[in-house]
């Protein structure tokens, strides 16, 4: 992929010019993000409309091969156990094209949906469309909608990838509480490192 | 006997010595002195992890490009971001096995949130990605992509 992008800005500080390439323009918080329909792991299609009572939704590109996206896993887990009875359920999405990261095709997904017993829907964007639309740029990259799919945080699960016992923020249950409280997202974006998405060539 | 107990607490603290001298573990206070350099080296940092195979894939076109650009004043920095807990048992015999020539630098900072955005606010934080910083031409390039030679060489040719 080469996708050599227009922002071309004035710099902060010492530098006159700076230039970026490989970033996608997609969704800020307050957006309205786009419906999708795609498939789960059963086969499937589905759709956040298909979520009922749904309060909200934690929409979460991810996928299997990234050792983030892995050390996320158990988290993402506790997540939906956590907040889907509340109404606000994970949706899993892996963007990642199969031929760059064949660990990532939709029958590993099925493997790995199986073997984690995945209690929430994981969902393959093969035409990538989706996470095109939202701006994802990495694995896992969150996206909280409420219940009109109004983004109200978009970044990082947590600040310790590496290790859930040593956790000070809790970004993303922290905003799902603002949001279930009818408060303000206090932290409404953050960045996190994570593998860049597998874009087809 | 204690000739003996001298002898191994000798080699053992020459051992960690050597191992804590192969890699320099960094935080967001390195990012700053990066990005405000005043000096005319231009600065190539590479944001990888061994985990991450299109990191590891263009991992050659960095040593061929600091093999080359070194007397140009081109440094090339690679900043790891494997999880600290394998620095030892993954990244240095890593290093070691390629013999990677370039500078290697271990992010030791878990404010990623913090850290990513002083890199720049155009980054996301997804690796592999590289900065290009060259105060000679008051220019940086952020790829937040995989680059071949071609496409890095052209990158440092438009800042020298």
């Amino acid at each position: 992929m080469k996708k050599p992008l227009s922002l071309l800005s004035l710099a902060l500080g010492l530098f006159a010019m700076s230039f970026i390439t490989g970033v996608h323009d997609g969704y800020h918080v307050g957006d309205v993000a786009r419906d999708f329909k795609l498939m789960n792991v059963d086969k499937s299609m589905k759709s956040m409309a298909d979520a009922k009572d749904a309060k909200g939704y934690i929409i979460i590109f991810t996928c299997n091969h990234c050792p983030f996206a892995k050390a996320y896993e158990d988290r993402i887990i506790q997540l939906h156990e956590k907040y889907a009875p509340q109404g606000y359920p994970v949706i899993a999405i892996n963007p990642n094209d199969k031929d760059k990261a064949p660990d990532d095709s939709f029958e590993k997904m099925q493997e790995r949906a199986e073997s984690k017993k995945f209690p929430f829907w994981y969902l393959y964007d093969d035409k990538q469309e989706i996470a095109k639309a939202y701006g994802a740029t990495r694995t896992p990259h969150v996206y909280l909608l409420d219940e009109k799919r109004v983004v109200r945080y978009i970044g990082a699960i947590d600040d310790n990838s590496e290790d859930a016992d040593m956790v000070e923020e809790k970004y993303l249950e922290n905003a799902i509480d603002a949001l279930h409280e009818g408060k303000d997202v206090e932290v409404s974006f953050t960045k996190a490192i994570g593998c860049t998405i597998k874009w087809k060539s | 006997m204690k000739h003996y107990h001298l002898l191994i607490f000798f080699l053992c603290s020459f051992g960690t010595q050597l191992q804590s001298q192969d890699i320099t573990f960094i935080d967001h206070q390195q990012i700053s002195k990066w990005k405000s350099t005043e000096s005319d080296t231009v600065f190539v940092i590479n944001f990888w992890a061994t985990w991450c195979q299109p990191c590891v894939e263009e991992l050659p076109a960095f040593e061929e490009l600091n093999r080359k650009y070194s007397k140009d004043k081109v440094q090339v920095i690679l900043v790891n971001n494997d999880f600290k807990m394998n620095v030892q048992s993954k990244l240095i015999p890593f290093i070691q096995k390629r013999k990677l020539e370039s500078q290697v630098v271990f992010m030791n900072d878990t404010n990623a949130d913090q850290w990513i955005q002083l890199v720049s606010p155009d980054w996301s934080g997804g690796i592999p990605s590289t900065l290009i910083i060259s105060r000679r031409k008051n220019k940086e390039i952020l790829f937040e992509q995989p680059l071949t030679y071609t496409e890095l060489e052209s990158a440092i040719l438009s800042v020298l």
